[in-house]
């Protein structure tokens, strides 16, 4: 049954079970008929150590505080980040922004329905752009600034632990995807307020989600790699990949390591060497076939492009940035290149930019535009016929509404996919894939209901309507996700929604699809499920 | 009494131009802050049609790079004007929203006429018995001004209509809402009473303006007037101090922000500003980052709190001789 219900500001602060939930019925209708069950039950090895009383699940482990103590402590230390966050010593990366959000919106709600998280919910309150950074921002001008009147000019908001738990939790309510923000008149960016929680969470009160951070950036400062595969494990991994796919394209290839001097140091996101290898090998042949003069990095961090400081930690952001780059530097390349991975394309490429200072501000560049001028260039012949199946184009936020990224892609389905068509809307307008921010790499507890039923129903939606003239499992059908996190996101979904078995849908990323139109390579290299 | 309504609106106009001078200072001596820029970023050329960017380029860093004022202007024009990204996505608030917005875009005419007026007027030419020009500006000023207070009048109590019956905007909604249209109602309806029953040729609005410009403060016998004045010189110098000093702020959230894509190359000036910035302490305290004896960000961000990479090294040099 409908649970919606107005949710006020001031609820969040209130002594109540949870703020809200989405029931089914409430949800976007899908353009298919998708059963969906109701939440599976937090467990209660989650709900007796966290406070889990935002909604349904539970993303963020914030100890539940069990003494009146305890719930000072939360409130005083998430104060004192929030003074942090205000300060331009502790926050000189994004206080200019953070300030004029909180001091310029007009409160118009004119972002809302940019969201497909509001959207898909059935327009639940608690995911309206505008609501957590209400809450913040009323805390800001009551508590931080302390703004003459700020009851009345603000308005009114009770600090209290429930407030900061449901707050921290709603911070991971948001894809940071900042379709709001490119909606906003004003300029103010909800988006980036969501991350400013993180931050406090995490840089203050030392909370964070355990895949986010000590499953992931703290990995990849430890052992070189989220994944935990060590500089010895990456290179068998890949050597293995590479004979594999010698053998199974009829092409002979063998990606570099270590290469002094070479121009590109190309960087992967390790998931693809475990998850979906086809894409290593995609870009080696590619390379390889183009006369590239390229690299892998072994070094610590260099292997893999994730930055998952990007989601939540300044810090955590600095540290894997430098160390990347260290690595191009230690072996002279002319450019760092980022392989098919959104949120690294945005971490190295733009965000460092006003990180890394002198000595290592190598170049860095994006895969796609060198990637369309191969293809262009004729040096690789291909065969177009071999991918003439329907190809739809996802547009990973982090590469197209963040840096601009747009065209390389196109130009390349369009000469190599003859049944290409476009999302609706696409390029900078794109909506997320559902796993922004993290939650792509989240399998915890009911975390993927929440992927599939609301972060990533909008992208479902555009899917379908951009397959709407070949739906059934008659067709084979291809949705190009180039990123590493966008592909986990539709690799859980489509399983989740048995789409390969209902629509014969595929995901794959775009290099795949230029080997797979490579007359030198034996054909298939693209695979549906009975393929294989 | 005329005498210390023209000081009161002297203070206005310092108070107004201060705070927007306070704020403007506030914004460029905040620090560097990182790159987050937005596409579609309006100068990208030919390129900002489809929402892409120099990064779409290899090798952009070597690339002249495009820098379009015209593109600027073409988003920027119709969205101070029309207030496009309202119409766009919240088309039953544009409804509201623009004839308050257009209504103050007139009032400033409406003003920049009486100005203009006034200084002929103290220049010695009479704007009834003047060349066409003078002539003009009369006509427009009896025609633009009215026209501007009522779409003011009726846009502040559509908004606060909408305010109160849309349960959205209600959430979203405080006291200082409510005050702001209703001064800017209170203020413009004193104004349109004034120009029906006392001022209807805006001759005492000249006179007044002309007063002020010259610094002479001519005596004003209206009462209404009066009021009228005294109102416009609080709402003017309350403006910049809300969040509707968007108005000029919304410069600096577009091009420093949000088409902010300014890369750092060749510039020692971005070079320098990243020195600073490095060097600033940090005093966050989650254990990964405090207690390590690590002070700056230039420290913080080069040290590997895992403490173990060496080991790492080690483990790893173990497995390569045991291969
Ligand atoms: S963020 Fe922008 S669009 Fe959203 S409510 Fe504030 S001013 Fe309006
Ligand atoms: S960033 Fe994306 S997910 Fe988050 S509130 Fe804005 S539109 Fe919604």
């Amino acid at each position: 049954m409908s649970k919606k219900k107005m949710i006020k500001i001031t609820d969040i602060s209130k002594n109540t079970d949870k703020l809200a939930s989405v029931a089914n019925e409430d949800l976007m209708p899908l353009p298919a008929d998708f059963e969906e069950k109701e939440w599976d039950k937090i467990p209660e090895s989650t709900s007796e150590k966290y406070a889990c009383i935002l909604d349904d699940l539970n993303i963020l482990q914030i100890p539940k505080p069990l003494t009146k103590e305890d719930e000072e402590d939360l409130v005083n230390k998430f104060i004192d980040g929030m003074r942090k966050l205000f300060s331009k010593e502790d926050n000189w990366t994004f206080l200019t922004i953070l300030e004029t959000t909180m001091e310029h919106c007009a409160k118009c709600n004119t972002c809302s329905e940019s969201c497909h998280l509001f959207e898909a919910s059935g327009e639940n309150e608690m995911y309206r752009p505008n609501y957590r950074t209400e809450v913040f921002r009323r805390i800001y001008k009551k508590y931080i600034k302390e703004e003459p009147f700020a009851k009345w000019r603000s308005g009114d908001i009770d600090l209290n632990w429930r407030t900061v738990v449901r707050l921290g939790e709603l911070a991971y309510r948001c894809n940071i995807c900042r379709r709001c923000a490119q909606t906003c008149p004003i300029g103010a960016d909800n988006a980036l307020v969501a991350r400013e929680i993180r931050k406090i969470f995490s840089q203050e009160m030392g909370i964070s989600t355990p895949e986010l951070h000590e499953k992931g950036s703290m990995y990849q400062l430890k052992i070189g790699s989220s994944t935990q595969m060590n500089q010895i494990v990456v290179k068998d991994n890949v050597e293995f990949i590479d004979e594999d796919f010698s053998d199974e394209t009829g092409y002979q290839f063998e990606t570099p390591w270590d290469v002094e001097g070479a121009d590109i140091l190309l960087i992967h996101n390790a998931g693809e060497i475990m998850a979906w290898p086809e894409n290593i090998a995609a870009f080696s042949i590619i390379f390889q076939a183009a006369g590239i003069s390229w690299t892998l990095s072994s070094d610590l961090a260099a292997y893999d492009s994730i930055n998952y400081g990007v989601f939540y930690d300044d810090v955590q952001f600095a540290r894997t940035a430098i160390l990347q780059a260290q690595a191009a530097q230690k072996l002279g390349v002319k450019k760092i290149m980022l392989g098919e991975c959104g949120h690294a394309h945005k971490a190295l490429t733009v965000i460092a930019d006003r990180v890394l200072p002198e000595p290592l501000k190598i170049p860095r560049e994006s895969c796609f535009p060198l990637l369309r001028d191969i293809v262009m260039s004729g040096k690789i012949k291909f065969d177009p016929e071999r991918n003439n199946f329907p190809v739809t184009l996802h547009d990973p936020c982090n590469i197209t509404r963040l840096m601009g990224i747009i065209k390389p892609q196109r130009e390349i389905v369009e000469k190599l996919c003859p049944q290409f068509r476009e999302m609706h809307p696409h390029g900078p307008f794109n909506y997320c894939c559902g796993g922004g921010s993290g939650y792509a790499i989240m399998t915890r507890n009911n975390i993927p209901e929440w992927r599939f039923k609301i972060a990533g129903r909008k992208k479902l939606e555009q899917i379908l309507n951009a397959f709407s003239d070949c739906r059934g499992p008659e067709t084979k059908k291809y949705v190009c996700a180039p990123c590493s996190n966008c592909k986990g996101q539709m690799r859980d979904m489509f399983e989740r929604y048995e789409l390969l078995e209902k629509e014969q849908l595929t995901y794959s990323g775009l290099v795949e699809l230029i080997v797979n139109a490579m007359v030198d390579v034996k054909p298939g290299f693209i695979k549906w499920e009975e393929d294989y | 009494m005329s005498t210390s309504i023209y000081l009161i609106t002297y203070l206005s106009i310092i108070i107004f131009m201060a705070v927007i001078v306070k704020r403007i200072i506030h914004y460029v001596s905040n620090p560097l802050h990182v790159r987050w820029e937005l596409y579609p970023v309006a100068h990208e050329g030919e390129r900002a049609s489809y929402g892409g960017g120099y990064l779409e380029e290899v090798d952009w860093w070597e690339k002249e790079r495009e820098f379009s004022l015209i593109g600027e202007l073409k988003v920027m024009i119709p969205e101070i004007l029309l207030l496009k990204a309202v119409w766009e996505h919240n088309r039953s608030l544009w409804f509201v929203t623009y004839p308050f917005h257009l209504g103050l875009y007139l009032i400033v005419a409406f003003l920049g006429l009486l100005v203009f007026g006034a200084i002929a007027q103290l220049s010695g030419f009479s704007l009834s018995e003047g060349g066409p020009l003078l002539k003009a500006v009369a006509a427009l000023t009896n025609l633009v001004g009215p026209i501007a207070f009522i779409l003011s009048v009726i846009g502040s109590a559509g908004l606060i209509y909408k305010r109160i019956t849309d349960p959205g905007l209600r959430n979203y909604t405080t006291f200082e809402h409510f005050f702001n249209l209703g001064l800017f109602i209170l203020t413009i309806g004193t104004a349109i009473l004034t120009w029906l029953f006392t001022d209807p040729t805006f001759a005492v609005s000249r006179t007044f303006i002309a007063g002020l410009i010259s610094f002479k403060m001519t005596p004003i016998n209206s009462s209404v007037f009066l009021l009228q004045a005294l109102l416009a010189a609080f709402t003017l110098a309350y403006i910049p101090t809300t969040h509707m000093s968007h108005f000029f702020m919304k410069y600096f959230l577009y091009h420093d922000i949000r088409w902010g894509d300014e890369p750092n190359i060749n510039s020692p000036e971005t070079d320098k500003k990243i020195g600073v910035v490095l060097n600033y302490p940090v005093t966050w305290s989650a254990p990964h980052i405090a207690g390590h004896g690590k002070e700056t960000w230039a420290e913080v961000a080069t040290f590997n709190p895992t403490a173990e990479p060496e080991k790492v090294k080690e483990e790893v040099h173990e497995q390569k001789e045991d291969d």
